[in-house]
């Protein structure tokens, strides 16, 4: 039943808006992975990132497709909890008191067992618009046991300005999205953490509306 | 058939005709070459089956299913301009008033109200965007985001929206019907990018503006110019109310004003170090890099139009 309503969701609302309010400009659309188990980091600028990033798999998969997000603030009530779990079908993930990162991590484990595709923001936060945040190290406690994980970095662009964090008003804009190539893997979380950072920063360049940010005194 | 009025008729079927031999030359030269990738040029001309079925698909339709999907054109192109450009993230709202332009825009075009249709984009939404951006409060960069949303706003909905009232104006060629003004401008504009294109490639040398568009040469300029001026003098008077000696006149101006649509979209881009406006048809680009020289064919033609017959 979920799954049904969770494929109308996307079939009705997400698919059509993704299309039409926002349009993509997708570069490189083959290197996503098709199958799980496999990680997808991106940049976080907008609440949109889920949606998009969900909406570029086929209906008939979107179900194996699990964002990785933040338990405090999308369980915080219970329609939203719901929504979240059953329809977008996230993985909740505790952002304070980290002691045991085995139990932390040990929801993404089973979906990554399951053969689920993750999606990881690293920057943690949406932060400010069009801006990319320093990456936290949680990705790489997640691959450590798993040397041939297929990690893909995926830069998009564009959504902060549809809807930056803090806004209700969706502004209709055109967003890059620029998958890379798989990151390599790597023992040390900082020489990893650093090539997630410099591969996303590499898509940027080819993002076509890069120029389109002027920065002001809002931020 | 189908009750299209015969002359716009058998326009659609000589485009189609071009289509097919476009098509057909593409297979035998994949055939000759089987080496060479001909993706572009594949993907170009399937994008041009598709723009030219949903053209002829929305022509044919009730002209309020016209008119709504020039408003989607409209639409289309002012966001492909708000997101190359740069706007602040202040601004968000004032582009948001423009986008509203769009359906009274277009509510003006349906509704025939010609007063309104000339004067709400240059006059109301010109000043009332400023209006709403100071009450936002932020004076830095104020002139360049207001000059910049409303240069988009005029290029991409009162320009745009100047083909879709084609369809309003009174049929004075019962023969070609209102669609075939439409068909007239299109047909001839695109014929222009094409001439000036093939003209460049075979004699070209002299570099017109190096610096915005290094491909585009004197030669090609003036030989789409000769070119279509003569071909658009024979066609005008099947397709619209214009004589012959008007249409040779409408055929220089479609072609002069088209190249410099063309060139202005590329000096936007150029701008922005961008190669393409965006990836809406496949092998061409975004619509932007599409209906550039549209962008000002449209609104000069139909007021040429207008002065002399209506």
């Amino acid at each position: 039943m979920n799954r049904f309503l969770k494929i109308l969701f996307f079939a009705l609302l997400v698919k059509p808006m993704v299309l039409l309010g926002l349009g993509l400009n997708v570069f490189f659309k083959a290197k996503l992975p098709k199958q799980g188990p496999a990680i997808v980091v991106a940049n976080h600028n907008s609440h949109l990132d889920t949606l998009v990033l969900m909406s570029l798999y086929p209906l008939s998969q979107i179900h194996k497709i699990r964002p990785v997000a933040a338990a405090d603030y999308f369980l915080k009530n219970k329609l939203l909890a719901w929504f979240s779990l059953n329809i977008i079908g996230i993985i909740p993930m505790q952002r304070k008191h980290i002691r045991d990162t085995s139990v932390l991590f040990a929801q993404c484990h089973r979906a990554l067992d399951d053969g689920d595709i993750l999606l990881l923001f690293p920057e943690g936060s949406r932060g400010k618009p069009e801006q990319l945040s320093d990456l936290k190290r949680g990705v790489h406690h997640l691959i450590k046991s798993r040397e041939t994980l297929k990690v893909v970095p995926v830069m998009m662009h564009g959504l902060g300005k549809a809807l930056p964090k803090g806004e209700m008003i969706f502004v209709p804009f055109n967003c890059d999205v620029v998958v890379g190539d798989a990151i390599p893997f790597n023992s040390d979380a900082k020489c990893y953490i650093d090539s997630v950072s410099d591969a996303l920063t590499l898509l940027l360049t080819l993002c076509m509306t890069r120029q389109s940010v002027v920065k002001d005194d809002l931020e | 058939m189908f009750n299209i009025p015969t002359h716009s008729f058998y326009m659609m079927i000589f485009v189609v005709i071009l289509l097919v031999t476009g098509s057909l030359i593409r297979w035998r030269l994949q055939v000759k070459n089987p080496q060479t990738d001909y993706l572009e040029l594949k993907q170009r001309i399937q994008s041009w089956w598709w723009m030219i079925g949903i053209l002829f698909g929305i022509l044919l339709a009730p002209t309020t299913i016209s008119i709504i999907f020039f408003a989607l054109l409209s639409f289309l192109a002012l966001k492909e301009f708000f997101s190359i450009m740069p706007t602040r993230q202040a601004d968000r709202r004032i582009l948001l008033w423009a986008y509203l332009a769009i359906p009274l825009q277009y509510y003006w075009v349906a509704s025939n109200w010609y007063g309104m249709f000339l004067i709400f984009i240059p006059i109301y939404v010109f000043l009332f965007l400023p209006m709403r951006a100071v009450f936002i409060g932020e004076t830095k960069g104020f002139i360049r985001s207001l000059g910049t949303i409303h240069w988009a706003v005029m290029l991409s909905v009162l320009c745009v929206s100047h083909i879709a009232y084609l369809l309003q104006l009174p049929v004075k060629n019962e023969q070609a019907g209102a669609l075939g003004l439409v068909l007239f401008l299109i047909f001839i504009t695109q014929f222009n990018d094409v001439c000036q294109y093939i003209w460049g490639k075979t004699l070209g040398k002299h570099k017109i503006i190096p610096k915005v568009s290094p491909k585009k040469t004197w030669e090609g300029f003036i030989g789409g110019v000769i070119t279509v001026t003569l071909i658009s003098g024979f066609v005008a008077p099947y397709l619209t109310p214009l004589t012959m000696v008007q249409g040779f006149v409408a055929g220089t101006l479609i072609a002069i004003s088209g190249f410099v649509g063309d060139v202005v979209i590329s000096s936007v881009k150029r701008d922005l170090a961008i190669k393409d406006s965006g990836t809406l048809i496949p092998g061409h680009g975004g619509l932007l890099d599409r209906i550039d020289s549209l962008i000002y064919t449209a609104p000069l033609f139909f007021h040429f139009l207008y002065y002399l017959h209506y």
